[in-house]
């Protein structure tokens, strides 16, 4: 390089990234944050490898290959299956009972107050109860919903219909509402200002448009429920979770796996006919 | 640079397959000679470069760089050979987060080794050069500026600015002024070849402008239809020559 | 009355009110042997199922609801019960963090072959598919197993779900990324990795923060409850107060465990509008 160059170098060595003191700050208080991460969460990573730990594990992966198939046990896993789907289905029917009346409630295009520009005192009260009703059902976790039923009516698929049917009454009322108000309000509210009832107007104004949408939610959500329904079977609820549980307690790996393999392929099954329905659908 | 075509055809990937955007073309550039390749829009200015560039594999022919045909190469033989050649496209390829130092600097990343470009994320382990190279196209003061904070002109310099913190010997711009402003694009084009003369490199620049290409370029190829119209020293481009290049697209000629 | 062919069970334009409703059944209709379908699965779930309304519904139900109502009522706040509850909350708190950043860097080592071609891509995103649908709570219960009762169970098994659906959303993010940077640099013998770093993540960047912050909404709440099946946490202690029918204690926890939620949600808003 020639001599000019060179001094420019040199002067452009003094010149300092003003984003670094910024970073490093950052860094610090990401490290800050990791440690008591690490220690509260008695993140001991090295005691899974330690022998009273890898001994078992290694037995219990070992007895994955190959999985149970006496027919025997497959009829029970089948048949388990079957009431987790079944518990699945009659959950999102039931919130499907309960939602859709809710979100009729809550949709403000069916005000009927509403039209004259702000709604009236009462039924905006009415609404905001209802709102903050969908809320609470939707926020407390499923598996929180099942633990009180199974203590309230025992063991087995009643409490963990009823844990889904509560907390998807949540979801499908919150978003029912939402597709509901988002579609055009014209011609329901031309309705409603003719004098027609607040249900036959939403059967002629308000469902044809959004019909699509809704039915394609709640069948995504009944692939969803069938996932809960599996999960809950872990605290008493019956179906193919109850099983895999009782299974594991007794590190059965074979009985395990099979059932393992055997979710994994449910949650595909119902993946496709979730797509399926949601295309033949709309 | 040596850089040699042979009968080299060029089709663009997704095209059909009777279809060359470049029709068989042969022509050598020596080591640091500097070319100007100017043609209308659509007459396979791009993909000549995107050959050289061993971007696109030939549809015919052999390519060869300083007398080695790439493709013959093994993998790891061809990635060396990489780092020995820059491509500018038209549009810079700067991704819009990124600072302007950041952008310049990977121009380095064929010769840096994995953790130190790691580390240069974090701190830019060479600021000198990269400011040096920016100064060079009047930018020394966007040196951390997010490249997405710039105008497109200055994009456009940002892009060439990599090319000089590179170590190359083949430089290959794709219409390097086009979103430039006279007095920029005259910086920019005397930049390249001042660069590109004191370091042995060869410059082969796609240019709208024929002007410019007249007044910067020793030699000048001219394209159209995807067919070699013309390879001439810049004395014996006429303006008549011109004309029938640029026929049906005389709106196009400045 | 025209017999409206197979436009029949497809939604009817919103122009045209003054029509009467379609036919509600037309067997050569798709839709309609679906909803045939539906409706059957349904009646035969409800049937199969050995469902015990009348315990719900019973007298005894009822009251035994009306007492835990009225326990949840009067959550404890006494000082050494509140002690063990702020270390849970922060236990969980701690699972669910750790959990979510394992599973950042887990999801993004398999989200770059998964985003290229052939055998590798199959191969990483079926390891993404096996990940994301075993539910985290049955991925808890297999981990205690190695893991044995703790939190640790809890946050192995929130980063391996989670590293499955954030790997999925990361390799959707790098191929629906710009190709011209990372081109760019191909030509001139770049390495992948390096290109990776320099010319995809500057981009995909808002996108996983994005991703990551949405997870971590969503695994503080399977935090919560994944103590149940022995993981630590709120959910131990949730479950171990319910299982002596101690609402007033339960009430507490469950109070713990949204105030958590409402924490972390906050959170996740507020660096997101900070990061603009």
């Amino acid at each position: 390089m020639s001599s000019p160059n060179r001094n420019r170098s040199n002067a452009f060595a003094s010149v300092r990234d003003p984003a670094f003191l910024r970073r490093v700050f950052w860094l610090a208080l990401a490290a800050v944050l990791l440690w008591p991460m690490l220690v509260l969460s008695e993140f001991k990573i090295w005691t899974l490898f330690s022998a009273e730990s890898l001994k078992p594990t290694l037995k219990f992966l070992a007895d994955f290959f190959p999985p149970k198939l006496e027919p025997e046990f497959l009829l029970m896993v089948a048949r388990e299956t079957w009431r987790t789907v079944a518990m699945a289905t009659a959950g999102i029917a039931l919130a499907l009972i309960f939602a859709i009346p809710l979100s009729l409630i809550t949709a403000r295009v069916l005000s009927v107050s509403g039209l004259a520009g702000h709604m009236g005192y009462g039924s905006a009260m009415v609404r905001t109860v209802v709102r903050w009703l969908l809320i609470v059902l939707r926020s407390v976790p499923e598996l929180i919903w099942a633990l009180i039923f199974v203590r309230v009516v025992g063991l087995g698929p009643t409490a963990g219909v009823l844990a889904i049917a509560l907390t998807y009454t949540g979801m499908l009322g919150k978003v029912y509402c939402e597709i509901l108000e988002s579609s055009d309000s014209a011609v329901t509210h031309s309705l409603l200002r003719n004098g027609t009832g607040r249900l036959q107007a939403f059967f002629y104004g308000l469902l044809p448009q959004s019909a699509a949408e809704l039915t394609s939610y709640t069948v995504y959500r009944w692939e969803c429920a069938i996932r809960s329904s599996a999960v809950l079977g872990f605290v008493g609820a019956g179906g193919l979770g109850q099983q895999m549980d009782a299974s594991m307690k007794m590190f059965n790996g074979s009985e395990v796996s099979t059932m393992l393999i055997v979710f994994m392929l449910l949650v595909w099954l119902a993946d496709r006919a979730s797509s399926r329905f949601r295309e033949g659908l709309s | 640079m040596k850089v040699e075509l042979l009968v080299v055809a060029g089709k663009h990937p997704a095209a059909a397959p009777a279809s060359l955007a470049l029709q068989p073309i042969t022509l050598c550039v020596e080591a640091g000679e500097h070319v100007a390749v100017i043609g209308p829009s659509g007459a396979g200015k791009t993909t000549l470069l995107h050959l050289m560039a061993c971007a696109l594999a030939p549809a015919n022919g052999s390519i060869q760089l300083d007398s080695r045909d790439p493709w013959q190469l093994s993998k790891s033989a061809l990635q060396k050979l990489r780092a020995d050649l820059f491509l500018a496209p038209q549009v810079p390829p700067l991704p819009p987060r990124q600072r302007v130092v950041t952008s310049v600097l990977a121009g380095q990343l064929p010769r840096m080794g994995f953790w130190r470009s790691i580390r240069s994320l974090f701190y830019p382990v060479d600021i000198p050069a990269a400011e040096q190279a920016l100064a060079q196209f009047d930018l020394a003061d966007k040196l951390f500026e997010r490249v997405d904070r710039l105008s497109g002109g200055e994009r456009q310099r940002v892009g060439l600015a990599r090319g000089l913190v590179s170590n190359s010997k083949l430089w290959l711009i794709d219409e390097p002024l086009s979103a430039l402003d006279p007095t920029r694009a005259e910086q920019a084009i005397q930049t390249l070849t001042k660069s590109a003369s004191q370091r042995g490199v060869t410059l082969i620049a796609t240019l709208h402008h024929v002007q410019m290409a007249l007044a910067h370029f020793p030699r000048i190829i001219g394209l159209k239809n995807g067919e070699l119209a013309f390879d001439l020293p810049t004395s014996e481009v006429t303006p008549e020559r011109l004309k029938d290049l640029y026929a049906q697209h005389l709106d196009e000629l400045t | 009355m025209k017999a409206i062919p197979d436009i029949a069970c497809k939604p009817l334009p919103a122009q045209l009110p003054s029509q009467l409703p379609p036919p509600l059944w037309d067997a050569r209709c798709k839709a309609c042997w679906y909803v045939v379908f539906i409706a059957l699965l349904t009646i035969a779930s409800f049937w199969s199922l050995d469902l015990q309304w009348g315990k719900f519904l019973s007298l005894d139900a009822i009251q035994k609801m009306g007492r835990f109502v009225a326990e949840l009522l009067t959550p404890n706040f006494e000082t050494p019960f509140l002690n063990k509850l702020w270390w849970a909350t922060l236990e969980t708190l701690a699972m669910s963090a750790l959990g979510t950043l394992l599973a950042v860097v887990l999801g993004l080592l398999l989200a770059l072959p998964a985003s290229h071609s052939g055998a590798v891509r199959t191969i990483t995103r079926a390891a993404l598919n096996a990940l994301r649908s075993i539910p985290e709570l049955i991925w808890a219960t297999l981990l205690l197993i190695a893991a044995g009762l703790g939190p640790m169970a809890g946050t192995l098994a929130l980063a391996l779900h989670t590293s499955g659906v954030l790997g999925r959303l990361f390799a959707e993010a790098i191929e629906n990324s710009e190709g011209s940077p990372a081109m760019a640099l191909r030509t001139s013998g770049v390495s992948e990795l390096k290109i990776f770093f320099y010319a995809t993540l500057p981009q995909i960047m808002p996108q996983l923060i994005s991703y990551t912050l949405y997870r971590w909404e969503n695994n503080i709440r399977a935090a919560a409850v994944l103590g149940v099946v022995g993981a630590g946490g709120l959910g131990a202690m949730l479950s171990f107060h319910m299982s002596l029918f101690q609402m007033a204690e339960t009430s507490s926890v469950l109070l713990a465990m949204l105030a958590l939620v409402v924490l972390v949600d906050a959170l996740s808003y507020w660096i997101r509008k900070a990061l603009g």
